[in-house]
């Protein structure tokens, strides 16, 4: 397991999944395009998770990415995908500077409901912008990669499938190293005691700060993943359900994986349309009750099924815990 | 030669409550001075005041002639004060050795690395050093939730001395360890700390372990002083006896 989270591993399962796509049914290349896009805006949340705070508000940051490179391709007819995912990012990054400071001072729910309560106030904002085509949104054309035009829909279809593995997996990759990085175990310190990080001499504020503001590019780089799926945008992209929904896959996967949130969003994703075939009335039933027994069964997510076996074979025999203090195993 | 710790009219009240009644303090480098005094005397508001946990009514408190009165617990410990707690303050689910590479983290001057491995050579090999010290070299790679208690607590004082400081605060630093276990946790302690900090501040209930170790002893009473000198002389006191010790010695 621990070969296969080394980064040129992690590259070479990229490049394997983008493959894949050849073969794969058509109809599973868009739901696993969405599930990718949908895990690389889970994947933020379970950054900043990992300091103890859950923003309900993503869809801001996912809305600000859509919007932004919405406008910016039918101002400028900038229709390059992979210049898009990086437009959304520099977008959701941007606002997430602006806000990360000034939210990270909050911590549990005040912070959870403050990213809930901004955006609305942008799902309010663009629902009244009729130069933004209010509640209905507007259109954007099909997207380009290195100046070539897929008109075939499959051929389409896998080009968009490509760049979503690709900028999760490098969004998966990046969030591997950060992790286990000397910030990414502040950061776990922030989550469990923040005040006691404060008495180490480290700004427990500014951790969280950095947390946000990589979930926040994460955000926007989904953001501009989902509008060159969709070729369209509304306001929609901002209201707290579809916060909620992507909440809702980081639960599903917990904070200790970045394979997890993969996992889980394609899980999600798979619940949500087979359930949705043969139970067209009751699928959200299907999937509370998966959530459920998500919960029930795996409190800490799904990554907590490899993360506690990798931990547990890690450890070397040491004395028992009531062992005394002054007699350690040497 | 400048004290490392001075304080002087140090007030703080918690409404009618009154935690520092007019406190001065100087405490020469290389002490090593324990605060004694019933529950309620003052000794961690003391503690808390220091760090910049509570802000004092009014007062001076300077570290090395710096004031720090008005510093928040972050600066303080980045100009040099380090504490550990009465109740152990660690990140539960990190191992013995990653709570104290976050620790070592703090001590840095240049921002925390994005990409560096947390559990670098360099940064492991301190922390171990640092664990050894206390004897808890075996327990490294533990979470520290499954520790005992009086682990915990030398973890939490491996912690606070990362940083070298200048002063180490302990707050009770044998509570929760058993009474066989006490004199050598503490000599355990002493031995560490003595590398790591000059001046050492320990908070005690247990009158053998203040006569053993401390230099000085600073007996509180309603945020007062009571008294202040050498271990054998405080705790003759006629007032410590009556209101601290309750003729315990």
């Amino acid at each position: 397991m621990k070969a296969l989270s080394h980064p040129l591993a992690m590259l070479g399962i990229v490049l394997a999944f983008v493959l894949l796509g050849r073969v794969l049914p058509a109809w599973t290349l868009s739901l696993a395009t969405v599930a990718a896009s949908n895990s690389l805006i889970a994947l933020g949340i379970v950054v900043l998770a990992r300091t103890g705070n859950v923003s309900f508000g993503q869809g801001l940051f996912y809305a600000a990415g859509g919007y932004g490179v919405a406008l910016i391709a039918n101002s400028f007819g900038l229709t390059d995908a992979v210049v898009q995912v990086m437009i959304g990012a520099v977008c959701g990054g941007l606002l997430g500077l602006i806000i990360g400071p000034l939210i990270s001072r909050y911590t549990g729910i005040f912070f959870g409901m403050l990213t809930l309560a901004l955006s609305m106030v942008l799902y309010g904002a663009l629902v009244k912008t009729t130069a933004l085509g209010g509640s209905d949104g507007f259109n954007v054309g099909r997207p380009t990669l290195f100046g070539n035009v897929f008109t075939d829909p499959r051929e389409a279809d896998f080009m968009l499938y490509s760049v979503s593995v690709i900028a999760t997996g490098l969004a998966g990759i990046a969030a591997t190293v950060y992790f286990r990085s000397e910030l990414g175990l502040v950061s776990l310190a922030v989550r469990a005691n923040n005040l006691r990080v404060e008495y180490l001499g480290v700004s427990a504020n500014r951790i969280v700060a950095i947390n946000f503001v990589i979930a926040a590019v994460f955000a926007g780089a989904s953001g501009a993943l989902s509008l060159m799926a969709q070729r369209h945008i509304d306001p929609q992209f901002a209201y707290w359900t579809t916060s909620g929904e992507f909440v809702f896959v980081a639960i599903l996967a917990g904070y200790q994986s970045v394979a997890a949130v993969f996992v889980a969003s394609l899980a999600l994703e798979l619940v949500r349309s087979f359930s949705n075939l043969y139970l067209p009335n009751t699928w959200q039933l299907v999937l509370g009750a998966f959530l459920l027994a998500v919960i029930l069964f795996l409190p800490r997510g799904i990554g907590s099924l490899w993360t506690s076996a990798n931990r547990k074979s890690d450890q070397p025999d040491a004395p028992a815990p009531g062992a005394a203090v002054t007699e350690p195993a040497e | 030669m400048t004290p490392v710790l001075a304080v002087e009219g140090l007030n703080k009240r918690f409404g009618a409550v009154v935690a520092a009644d007019n406190l001065t303090i100087s405490i020469p480098a290389g002490q090593k001075v324990s605060l004694i005094g019933a529950n309620g005397a003052g000794k961690t508001t003391f503690v808390n005041l220091v760090t910049g946990y509570l802000k004092p009514d009014s007062g001076k408190i300077e570290l090395e002639g710096r004031a720090i009165g008005k510093q928040s617990p972050r600066d303080v410990a980045r100009l040099g004060i380090s504490r550990s707690f009465q109740i152990p303050q660690l990140f539960i689910e990190l191992t013995a050795a990653e709570n104290v590479i976050v620790a070592i983290s703090g001590t840095k001057a240049v921002p925390l690395s994005f990409t560096s491995p947390a559990e670098a050579q360099d940064r492991r090999e301190q922390a171990l050093v640092l664990l050894d010290r206390l004897g808890l070299r075996a327990y490294a790679d533990r979470p520290v939730s499954e520790l005992a208690g009086g682990v915990r607590k030398l973890v939490d004082i491996a912690m606070a001395m990362a940083r070298r400081p200048h002063l180490l605060l302990l707050d009770e630093p044998t509570s929760g360890v058993s009474a066989e276990e006490k004199f050598s946790t503490m000599d355990r302690v002493i031995q560490a700390v003595t590398k790591e900090a000059g001046t050492i501040v320990f908070v005690e209930h247990d009158m053998d372990i203040v006569t053993r170790y401390a230099d000085r002893v600073l007996a509180f009473y309603s945020g007062r002083i009571l008294a202040d000198g050498e271990p054998d002389v405080v705790l003759k006191d006629a007032d410590v006896r009556r209101y601290v010790t309750g003729g315990a010695r």
